[in-house]
C-alpha cells in the first residue's frame, strides 16, 4: 500500500497494517503520533476527507477504547481506516479538527456516546444527549435501557409546576 | 334534538329547538376537532394521509390540523417521543386551551414499542394524559378515522356544565382539570381494514372477503 510505504520511508517504524474482514486496509499508530500521523496521510498520501471518527469499547480488556479513523481519498479512489488503543476509563486523545474541520461534529459524537475526550477540540459539547445527561450510552457498562432515563424530565417538570403555582399564589394575592 | 326542517321552517311562534345544554355542547365539540399534528416520524406520513383527501378526516370534522397548540384541541402524538423531546410535548400540550385530548398514535408512542432504549419514552400517557391508544406500526390511517371516531363517542359522554355549576374541578394529575372522564377510560382494540355487511359479516375492505375467524 502506497501510504504505508510513504510513511515507512519516513522512518515510522511503529506502524504496524492488519488486515480486517471488510478487506479496508488498516493501520495501527501509537496515541502518541496519531495526529502527526493524520497529518502525513492528508498532506502527503492525498486523503482530503475524514469520513469517520468513532471508537470501540474493547472492555474489560486494556487497553480499553480503540480510536478510528476512515479517511477517503478522492484523487486517488482510496479509502484508509487508522486505529489507535486508548488506555484508561476516561482517555484523552488529540483532536483532528484542525486538519478537517469536518470530524467536528463526529468527535462530539463519540465524546458524547463513549466519553473520549479531544484536545483541540473548539467546542466539545454532547451531539445527541442532553448536556446534563451525566453519562455515556455507548459505553459498555451502560445499561441498553439506561440509568434514570426521565431524571432531567422530572427535574424540568418540577420546576414547570413549581413556576405555575407560583404564578397563580401571584395572581391570588393580586385580587 | 328534534326535526331541524320542522323547527325552523315553521312561522308561527316556533324557530326553536329543545335540548339538553351538555348535548348541544358535546355536539359541536365532538364535530370540530382541530387536531394538532404531533409528527415525530413514519406515523406521521399516516397522518398526513387521513387528513388528506383520499381518507378525508373532513367528513368527521376534524381536518382542521393547527401548527399552532393554542388553536387545538385534539392532540396526535404521532411517533416515536424521545426523553429529548418530552419537555417539547408537554410544552405544547399545556399551550393547548381546555377542552382538550390526546391521541397516542403507534406503538411507540403507546409504550415505547420496540425502543426499548435509554432514549425513548416508554409511553406517551408517562408525560401526558391520552384517552386513545391506536395499535400500528405505524397505523393505518383507517386506524386513526377509528381513533377519531371513538374519541367523539367519548366527548359524547362528557360533562361540560359541571365547571360551570360547581365552579373549577379539583385539577387531576395531568393538570387538565377533566375528572369527568377519567383519562384512559376508553381503551379499545379494532379490526383495521375492515368492515360489516348487513349480514353481520366482518368483510375486508378492500378485496371484500370475508374475514370471520372459523
Amino acid at each position: 500500500m502506497a501510504a504505508l510505504k510513504h510513511m515507512l520511508s519516513l522512518g515510522w517504524d511503529e506502524v504496524r497494517e492488519t488486515q480486517d474482514r471488510d478487506s479496508m486496509p488498516t493501520l495501527t499508530v501509537d496515541l502518541e503520533r496519531l495526529h502527526e500521523a493524520l497529518e502525513v496521510l492528508k498532506r502527503d498520501c492525498g486523503f482530503e476527507t475524514v469520513t469517520l471518527v468513532t471508537a470501540i469499547d474493547h472492555s474489560p480488556s486494556e487497553p480499553r477504547f480503540e480510536l478510528v479513523h476512515q479517511l477517503l481519498s478522492i484523487q486517488n479512489n482510496e479509502r484508509l481506516r487508522l486505529c489507535c488503543a486508548l488506555r484508561g476509563d476516561h482517555p484523552n486523545a488529540p483532536s483532528c479538527t484542525d486538519l478537517w474541520p469536518g470530524a467536528t461534529y463526529m468527535e462530539r459524537e463519540c465524546w458524547d456516546m463513549f466519553g473520549i475526550q479531544f484536545d483541540g477540540h473548539e467546542n466539545l459539547r454532547r451531539l445527541l444527549m442532553p448536556e446534563a445527561y451525566g453519562h455515556h450510552p455507548l459505553r459498555k457498562e451502560f445499561p441498553h435501557q439506561g440509568i434514570e432515563p426521565d431524571r432531567l424530565y422530572r427535574e424540568w417538570n418540577r420546576e414547570r409546576i413549581q413556576r405555575a403555582e407560583a404564578k397563580t399564589s401571584q395572581e391570588g394575592a393580586g385580587r | 334534538m328534534g326535526s331541524l326542517k320542522e323547527a325552523t321552517t315553521r312561522d308561527d311562534e316556533s324557530g326553536f329547538m329543545a335540548t339538553r345544554v351538555n348535548e348541544l355542547l358535546n355536539w359541536g365539540r365532538k364535530n370540530s376537532l382541530w387536531p394538532m399534528p404531533l409528527g415525530l416520524s413514519c406515523c406521521g406520513i399516516e397522518l398526513m394521509a387521513m387528513i388528506g383527501p383520499k381518507f378525508d378526516i373532513a367528513r368527521f370534522g376534524a381536518e382542521a390540523a393547527r401548527f399552532s397548540p393554542r388553536q387545538c384541541d385534539v392532540m396526535i402524538v404521532a411517533g416515536t417521543l424521545t426523553w429529548k423531546m418530552a419537555e417539547a410535548a408537554r410544552t405544547i400540550y399545556d399551550q393547548m386551551p381546555d377542552p382538550k385530548w390526546v391521541i397516542a398514535m403507534g406503538v411507540c408512542s403507546s409504550s415505547g414499542g420496540m425502543y426499548d432504549s435509554y432514549a425513548v419514552v416508554q409511553g406517551v400517557d408517562s408525560i401526558l394524559p391520552v384517552d386513545i391508544y391506536v395499535p400500528g406500526c405505524p397505523p393505518r390511517p383507517d386506524a386513526l378515522i377509528d381513533a377519531i371516531m371513538k374519541l367523539q363517542r367519548k366527548i359524547e359522554r362528557e360533562n361540560p356544565l359541571r365547571r360551570v355549576l360547581e365552579g373549577p374541578q379539583e385539577l387531576d394529575e395531568s393538570g387538565t382539570g377533566r375528572l369527568d372522564v377519567p383519562a384512559n377510560s376508553m381503551v379499545e382494540t379494532h379490526s383495521m381494514g375492515t368492515y360489516r355487511t348487513d349480514s353481520g359479516l366482518r368483510k375486508d375492505q378492500y378485496t371484500g372477503r370475508s374475514r370471520e375467524k372459523n
